[in-house]
């Protein structure tokens, strides 16, 4: 092979080492997506071999040079009916089969864990509930249901994890949620799909599915020190969202315990169930979000929490159980307005910083 | 292949292009830049548009060229995102929208018709100036340092983050609509108005019928966009907040704005050339198009289903799942009349007595490439598969299927098969057969990699992608080049032909519709006198007895 360029020769090894033609199905609905895909592909198949068959078998039997004169013919209504009725046919399987799956991959089950993911320009974030928070990876357990709850910070971005045959967009200012559940343990491509500014081809990173033992392990080493429910306790409590929704008898705002989840009767006389997405609005958004008897003067905190912030501030209201938490955030809250240098913990800029800065030893439990 | 043709020409040694035609009858660039005559601004319209498809031909050559390696390497990526954004925004708004309809829609219909011209001559006019107005500000905007909003400029990316020229690129779109509305509308007026004596609704060329569709999504479609690209720029430049969540906009009612306009968009590109496809087919057959009805009826049905699948581009955008249902289904019901017209097509050919020359040969790739491209669209529309596959090559090679494998093989086929009527002469056949040829095998080693690279994931506008997805995407870069030779080639054999071009006669393919059966090149008012159509579309038999007759008459 000595005649062949050593570019060439190197490029073909490359390629032959290297050449993907299929993508690994490593989640439990990969198989059942690419059924449906292959099903496809076969419908295309015999679909093209038919036009192209009618094409050359009528060139060739009609051309000129056998077939000097045409022979004039309207139409037939019964072969018209056929392509109409067989491709129509057809489709609705696809849409039908389509749909299952479609509702399968945006329909998590109630016992999924939860993870939590931003996109900005140009990285993803996720946060773990047990605190440990990685960037440009995902790392994720065999055998148990994962739901994603995602939001972008900036423009749109779409996570997509092509091994798992799921992807979702990641929408300012309204949560999206996708899930899967890995079967095999091994490293996977994670894009972003839409396009999102100048370095949308860096914002990829890598799934890194492991057995659930590796993953415990990991999540133990990975850890942060306190959880994402305790930084959300900690922003509750700059905030001085406690000021207000402190479970005292005289308290301004709603009692939160056991808000997640429940049917809230607002003042505008709709019924809404609490769930993250509702939480997010009621936080950022509160005059259009007012619970039933109590008055609106909640400020907006539109710009002032990450994204992070508030996903950590849901966390912590939805593990919300007892009266207890928020007793000690009223304790708590104290410590930071006089002990440091940063006194205006309760500006804006301050609170940002909360939501995004997780300075060791702030803290206490 | 070639020993039977159905091409007559005139003897050659005696034969001259008529000396009054709608080429000589004025000179000096006046006469042009004035001219009320649908066949001349048809032809600026061919050689604007040619133009501007090698402006986005070039920049797709870049782009592959970027490609051959998975590094961004060749440029950076802010370039390449402004190359693949002014490639897009420059073939489809410059070249796919107005190519068949704007150029040998405008030079055929008031012919196929039996009418001296469009209804409205002076609007026609006005709308290939507000094309060059449009095409000037894009051409400013990429010499200004280009935008890098993709050709969709999505929402709150182009109206806050970014810093390229998005107003004076939305700004161009927004011109270029009015014209493609203005070319719609007198497309709509005329084939309602100026049908010569005789000529019913279904005695109509099907070329008319699916230019007829066309325009109506054009007039009901793009005011819409022009809305929409009013709405960003006003978003960027005043912060109105339509689109911004932070102002209780909503990011996402863009992408319904837009889609609304630029799904039926695709049906404007496509209508028009599957007209062409249908008066080829015909011709190089010999026969009636099979279930003329039929074919009439799934153009306007296309145009009616096509307003109402839009959000088929958002299934994964959090729109809501029962929503997604809906617009799935209606998306498999306009899949449908896409078959229906392949059928019709290849049962055309039953019975015929066909000929392969070039216009007949791209009409094969076309029909080849569309049914691909129209499959794949299902698997888009599908709404578990398009969770996969969107927003993957799977889509961009799914687009170029319809798109270049489609509506470009149709818009060449139209071209040779009109040019001796255009031109009085005849473009070569044997390089003409060769360079649609070339133009199909370069094009499907260009695409067809993509398909599986867009299985195996790798998004679509990544100017670096990982190492394992090279060797596809050069394939891909390989087969652009040999693409690239098979566009090259018409522009030369065509320019060569206008001068040794063989004289080409009133009828060389002894077609039936009207626009042949008066001089090549036609007179500025197009007949001697109005036509009286006394026969239906593609009557072979009325066009024997008239060839007899003419030589009793003249023996």
């Amino acid at each position: 092979m000595s005649h062949i360029s050593p570019v060439l020769w190197q490029f073909l090894v490359k390629w032959l080492t290297n050449f993907a033609l299929f993508p690994p199905e490593a989640s439990k609905i990969a198989p059942q997506a690419d059924a449906l895909y292959f099903f496809m592909v076969l419908v295309s198949l015999v679909g093209l071999t038919i036009v192209v068959l009618l094409i050359v078998g009528f060139s060739i039997l009609y051309s000129k040079k056998r077939h000097p004169e045409a022979v004039q013919i309207e139409g037939s209504t019964l072969l018209e009916a056929t392509w109409t009725i067989i491709p129509l046919g057809l489709f609705l399987i696809m849409f039908v089969w389509g749909a299952l799956l479609y509702f399968r991959i945006y329909t998590p089950p109630a016992n999924a864990m939860n993870i939590y993911v931003v996109g900005k320009q140009w990285m993803w974030k996720a946060e773990h509930p047990g605190g440990q928070h990685e960037i440009d990876s995902l790392h994720v357990p065999t055998g148990r249901a994962v739901q994603l709850t995602i939001i972008s910070q900036d423009v749109f971005h779409s996570f997509s994890i092509p091994a798992f045959r799921v992807k979702r967009e990641a929408i300012p200012g309204r949560y999206t949620t996708v899930w899967f559940e890995a079967t095999t343990p091994g490293t996977y491509h994670l894009f972003c799909t839409q396009y999102c500014g100048t370095n949308h081809s860096q914002m990829i990173g890598d799934v890194v599915v492991m057995t659930p033992d590796d993953f415990r392990k990991w999540l133990q080493g990975s850890t942060s020190g306190h959880s994402l429910a305790q930084d959300g306790e900690r922003l509750f409590a700059s905030l001085s969202c406690n000021a207000c929704h402190n479970t005292r008898p005289d308290a301004r705002g709603p009692n939160l315990v056991g808000v997640y989840g429940s049917h809230l009767a607002l003042a505008n006389g709709q019924t809404v169930t609490v769930d993250d997405a509702y939480l997010r609005q009621a936080i950022l958004n509160p005059s259009q979000n007012i619970t039933q008897g109590y008055a609106p003067i909640m400020p907006t905190y539109q710009g002032q929490i990450s994204e992070e912030g508030v996903f950590a501030l849901v966390e912590y209201l939805k593990n919300l159980d007892s009266d207890y938490r928020i007793q000690q955030t009223l304790n708590t809250t104290v410590l930071p307005a006089d002990s440091e240098g940063k006194a205006g913990g309760q500006t804006p800029a301050a609170a940002k910083a909360g939501g995004q800065g997780r300075g060791p030893g702030e803290v206490q439990q | 292949m070639s020993a039977a043709t159905i091409v007559s020409l005139p003897d050659q040694a005696t034969a001259r292009i008529p000396k009054m035609n709608f080429l000589s009858k004025e000179n000096g660039l006046l006469s042009w830049l004035l001219t009320g005559d649908h066949k001349r601004i048809a032809t600026l319209y061919l050689i604007s548009i040619t133009f501007f498809f090698f402006i986005g031909g070039a920049l797709a050559g870049l782009i592959r060229l970027e490609l051959l390696t998975p590094q961004s390497d060749l440029m950076a990526a802010d370039t390449y995102n402004k190359v693949f954004s002014m490639h897009g925004l420059i073939m489809v708004f410059f070249f796919l929208v107005p190519s068949v309809p704007a150029t040998i829609g405008n030079f055929v219909i008031p012919m196929m018709v039996g009418a001296k011209d469009l209804a409205l001559p002076k609007i026609n006019l006005l709308s290939w100036y507000l094309y060059i107005v449009a095409g000037g500000m894009m051409l400013y905007t990429m010499a200004t340092g280009g935008v890098d909003t993709g050709w969709t400029f999505t929402t709150p990316l182009s109206t806050h983050y970014l810093n390229s020229n998005v107003i004076s690129a939305g700004l161009a779109v927004f011109v270029a609509g009015f014209s493609s509305i203005f070319t719609g509308l007198n497309f709509i007026v005329t084939i309602h108005k100026m049908r010569c004596p005789g000529m019913t609704w279904f005695r109509l060329p099907l070329f008319v019928w699916s230019n007829y569709a066309a325009s109506i999504l054009m007039v009901l479609g793009t005011p819409v966009l022009a809305i929409t690209l009013v709405l960003v720029v006003l978003e960027r430049t005043v912060h109105i907040g339509v689109f911004d969540p932070a102002m209780g906009g909503d990011p996402l009612l863009f992408q319904h704005l837009f889609w609304f306009y630029s799904h039926p968009a695709v049906y404007i590109m496509i209508l028009p050339g599957m007209g062409v496809i249908s008066e080829v087919v015909s011709t190089f057959s010999r026969k009636r198009v099979f279930g003329y009805t039929a074919v009439a009826f799934s153009s306007v049905a296309i145009a009616v289903f096509g307003f109402f699948v839009w959000a088929h581009h958002m299934f994964i955008m959090g729109i809501s799942n029962y929503a997604a249902l809906v617009f799935s289904l209606l998306t498999m019901l306009v899949a449908v009349p896409s078959a229906i017209k392949i059928f019709n097509w290849a049962f055309t050919l039953y019975n015929g007595s066909i000929t392969f020359e070039t216009p007949m040969l791209y009409a094969f790739g076309f029909m080849g490439l569309f049914t691909i491209g129209g499959m794949t669209g299902v698997f888009l529309g599908a709404t578990g598969t398009d969770i996969h596959l969107t927003e993957t090559y799977f889509i961009v090679a799914h687009f170029h299927f319809v798109m270049v494998g489609g509506m470009l093989m149709a818009f060449l086929s139209g071209v040779h098969f009109w040019w001796p009527k255009w031109t009085g002469r005849m473009y070569p056949e044997k390089i003409s057969q060769l360079a649609a040829l070339i133009t199909f095998i370069g094009f499907n080693f260009t695409f067809f990699p993509q398909f599986i690279l867009g299985t195996l994931g790798m998004p679509r506008r990544y100017a670096a992608y990982p190492p394992e997805f090279q060797a596809l995407n050069v394939f891909s870069s390989a087969g652009a080049t040999i693409l690239g030779v098979g566009y090259l080639l018409p522009i030369l054999y065509l320019t060569w032909s206008l001068k040794y071009g063989e004289i080409a006669g009133e009828n060389p393919w002894q077609a039936t519709g009207l626009e042949w059966q008066t001089q090549s090149p036609p007179l500025t008012e197009n007949f001697p006198e109005i036509p009286i159509m006394d026969h239906e579309a593609y009557d072979y038999e009325w066009l024997a007895r008239q060839q007899q007759k003419e030589v009793a008459s003249v023996g």
